[in-house]
């Protein structure tokens, strides 16, 4: 009912828009099933705050009326830990770019999956440095076009999602934006389950990667997206052989990618643990 | 009066901002600061507070400046590798007005350098190592005791003017043990985390600045749905492309400290009444300087100190009256000459200015000291001013 009632439009700070995205990004699309994902939630706008860095993407932060902060190039995850540390009532989201989360931040990432505080990272992945005019990031893939691999790419791209549950996070999931309504569930998924939880968005950015990779028009660029991505039950159900075919042609999973079995501690309720052990030892 | 205790500079750094009210500290170990790392891990989670250990130090002052957004009074420690790293969120602290204390105590540099030797090589990259016009507060401790009453210090200009505030510490006073007597928590003077003077419906904007020049931002949490960026911004606190903003921005920044340069200056003078000659030195340095200009005394050479708490912004005014009064300064400095550049700049041409440097992993001797003292009183009564 959310969607036919635009009642998340009041998530957005009308005042700001239009927002600086170019025609037929996928950006929006990830910006609006956030809030739609936050309203599921029952999350409030006084009770949440969106943490960005810097990229189109982190720019969303600034259209969306909670408290939000636009930070530095790869810095939110350390940002937004301190916030959730320090008011842990507050849920707060970070939203992300592959270059922003996956190459200045990347460390920060790893270690904000293994410390496992209870944060909602939501990656807009366009495989490519769109603020910046078309560089190539840890997402490119291999042969794929940037104005700094204006030959084709020869450095591979890893899976940020494997490399999210490998270092610890609770929850992994991945959708698209032509997957709209599965991309708001995986979110929203996210931000239920405690600890730090991790959803990949798969964007377009036809001005910068569509464009100089033949997939100039936007459609064009969903409509790729739609035939490469497999739901998890499916792609699950596969065989080693069609498995192996699947990903040569550049196909792959999408929905909930891992989740921790057990519930484990988030970092916020073990520290209070800390605490107490604290102040029950004498000076 | 509470009783004397034997303590270390680097603990009483953390004494102190626990005083001040620090309830969060993020933080990476690196000698010769780790042990206020270590204090605050077990000190905060006492009280209440929080100390997380970070991946690296951009991450831990990513940490803080997150936390202060969110209404936590913040520290952060390390050294000279460690504190080049943070430059970058150190101009973002200062163009996005968030309160916090960082503490460098100073080793040997450039690069890994001499990792437990004293220097006080830093003076400079604390005033201009990130990128950008920017102002900057730093206090450089001599003792046990001071280093305690500047974190406070510290704690309340961070929150006072909403900026980062740096407090320079050497090797020679972050392991320097002495006994001190704390103030009882009633005699600490504490400044609040600043609030919001407007509801959202009488038109309240989180970058408006009070009549001190600095906004009320408000802390995240509480309804205000503010918006913060290290973009320059206007008073709304959203980007804007405007060359009036900017310009009134960056003069804004410079401003709310610079008119307040008077009070944050802190000097002491020793022996400087009649003084003909005077040596100016900061930090642990400053300890070996006050017994070389002591014995010089004592031996009849009119040799004052003056000793500066505060190294920035820099104590320009009183280096002017200080360069009309004397014939000669000396600088003793622990490095290979950086602040005695400020107070030739500072004393315009009124005396002679020496540098008294030294940069071999050795913190001073007072003879050293003296010898450079005897040279530069011999050299201006020759006539041979610099
Ligand atoms: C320290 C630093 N290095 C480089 C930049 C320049 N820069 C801004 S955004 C960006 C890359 C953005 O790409 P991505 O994170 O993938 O986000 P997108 O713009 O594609 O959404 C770069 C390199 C910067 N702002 N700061």
């Amino acid at each position: 009912m959310a969607e036919l009632t635009r009642s998340y439009e009041k998530y957005f700070r009308q005042n700001r828009l239009p927002h600086l995205w170019c025609p037929g990004c996928g950006n929006g699309i990830a910006m609006k099933a956030i809030v739609q994902a936050i309203e599921k939630q029952g999350w409030t706008q006084d009770n949440t705050v969106i943490v960005s860095g810097i990229g189109c993407s982190s720019r969303a932060s600034g259209y969306m009326d909670f408290d939000t902060l636009h930070t530095a190039h790869g810095r939110a995850i350390p940002f937004a830990t301190g916030i959730k540390l320090a008011r842990p009532e507050l849920n707060v989201v970070v939203i992300t770019g592959d270059g922003d989360c996956c190459a200045i931040g990347g460390n920060h990432f790893i270690h904000g999956c293994r410390r496992n505080v209870d944060l909602t990272v939501v990656l807009f992945n366009n495989a490519i440095y769109g603020m910046t005019g078309g560089q190539a990031s840890p997402m490119t893939p291999l042969g794929g076009k940037a104005t700094t691999t204006p030959y084709g790419s020869v450095d591979r791209p890893f899976d940020p999602c494997h490399l999210a549950k490998a270092a610890g996070a609770t929850f992994v999931a991945r959708s698209t934006a032509f997957h709209v309504q599965h991309m708001t569930d995986m979110i929203a998924q996210g931000m239920a389950s405690r600890g730090f939880s991790f959803i990949e968005t798969q964007v377009q950015c036809p001005t910068s990667y569509g464009r100089r990779n033949k997939m100039p028009s936007p459609a064009e660029m969903l409509k790729w997206l739609q035939q490469h991505a497999v739901l998890k039950p499916a792609w699950d159900r596969l065989d080693r052989e069609k498995k192996k075919a699947y990903i040569l042609d550049h196909k792959f999973p999408i929905g909930v990618l891992h989740q921790a079995k057990r519930p484990e501690l988030d970092y916020d309720a073990a520290y209070d643990q800390v605490i107490e052990r604290a102040q029950g030892v004498k000076a | 009066m509470r009783e004397a205790r034997l303590m270390q500079g680097n603990e009483a750094c953390a004494e102190g901002a626990i005083a001040a009210g620090v309830d969060f500290f993020a933080g990476y170990p690196i000698t010769p600061s780790t042990e206020i790392a270590e204090m605050m891990a077990k000190l905060l989670p006492k009280q209440g507070g929080k100390f997380v250990q970070m991946e690296d130090e951009i991450a831990a002052m990513g940490a803080i400046l997150g936390a202060s957004l969110a209404g936590s009074k913040v520290m952060d420690a390390t050294s000279g590798p460690g504190f080049s790293l943070k430059q970058e969120l150190i101009g973002y602290a200062v163009c996005a007005e968030i309160p916090c204390v960082l503490v460098d105590v100073q080793r040997v540099g450039p690069s890994t350098g001499q990792p437990t030797a004293p220097s006080q090589g830093d003076l400079m990259q604390v005033r201009w190592g990130t990128h950008g016009d920017h102002p900057m507060i730093a206090l450089s401790p001599w003792s046990v005791r001071e280093t305690y009453d500047a974190t406070i210090m510290a704690v309340n200009y961070a929150e006072r003017f909403r900026t980062p505030v740096i407090l320079l510490m050497d090797e020679m006073v972050g392991h320097l043990r002495e006994n001190v007597t704390l103030p009882e928590p009633g005699e600490i003077e504490i400044y609040p985390r600043r609030k919001p003077k407007k509801t959202r419906a009488e038109g309240y904007e989180p970058f408006e600045p009070d009549t001190d020049l600095v906004p009320n931002v408000a802390d995240f949490g509480e309804g205000y749905h503010i918006h913060v960026t290290g973009l320059i911004h206007d008073d709304t606190g959203f980007p804007v492309g405007s060359a009036q903003v900017t310009e009134s921005s960056i003069r804004r920044l410079h401003e709310k400290i610079m008119r307040a340069s008077d009070e944050i200056v802190h000097t002491e003078s020793y022996f400087m009444e009649d003084a003909e000659y005077a040596v100016v030195s900061f930090g642990g340095t400053a300890r070996t300087a006050y017994e070389a200009v002591k014995n010089m005394r004592e031996q009849g050479l009119s040799v004052g100190l003056l000793r500066l708490l505060t190294v920035w912004p820099f104590a320009d005014k009183v280096i002017a009256e200080l360069a009309e009064k004397v014939k000669g300064i000396l600088v003793a400095e622990l490095n290979y000459g950086q602040m005695v550049h400020e107070v030739r700049r500072a004393a315009g041409g009124k005396c002679a200015v020496e540098l008294c440097g030294k940069y071999n992993m050795k913190s001073f001797e007072p003879v050293e000291i003296e010898a450079e003292i005897e040279k530069m009183v011999g050299d201006v009564e020759k006539g041979g001013r610099a």
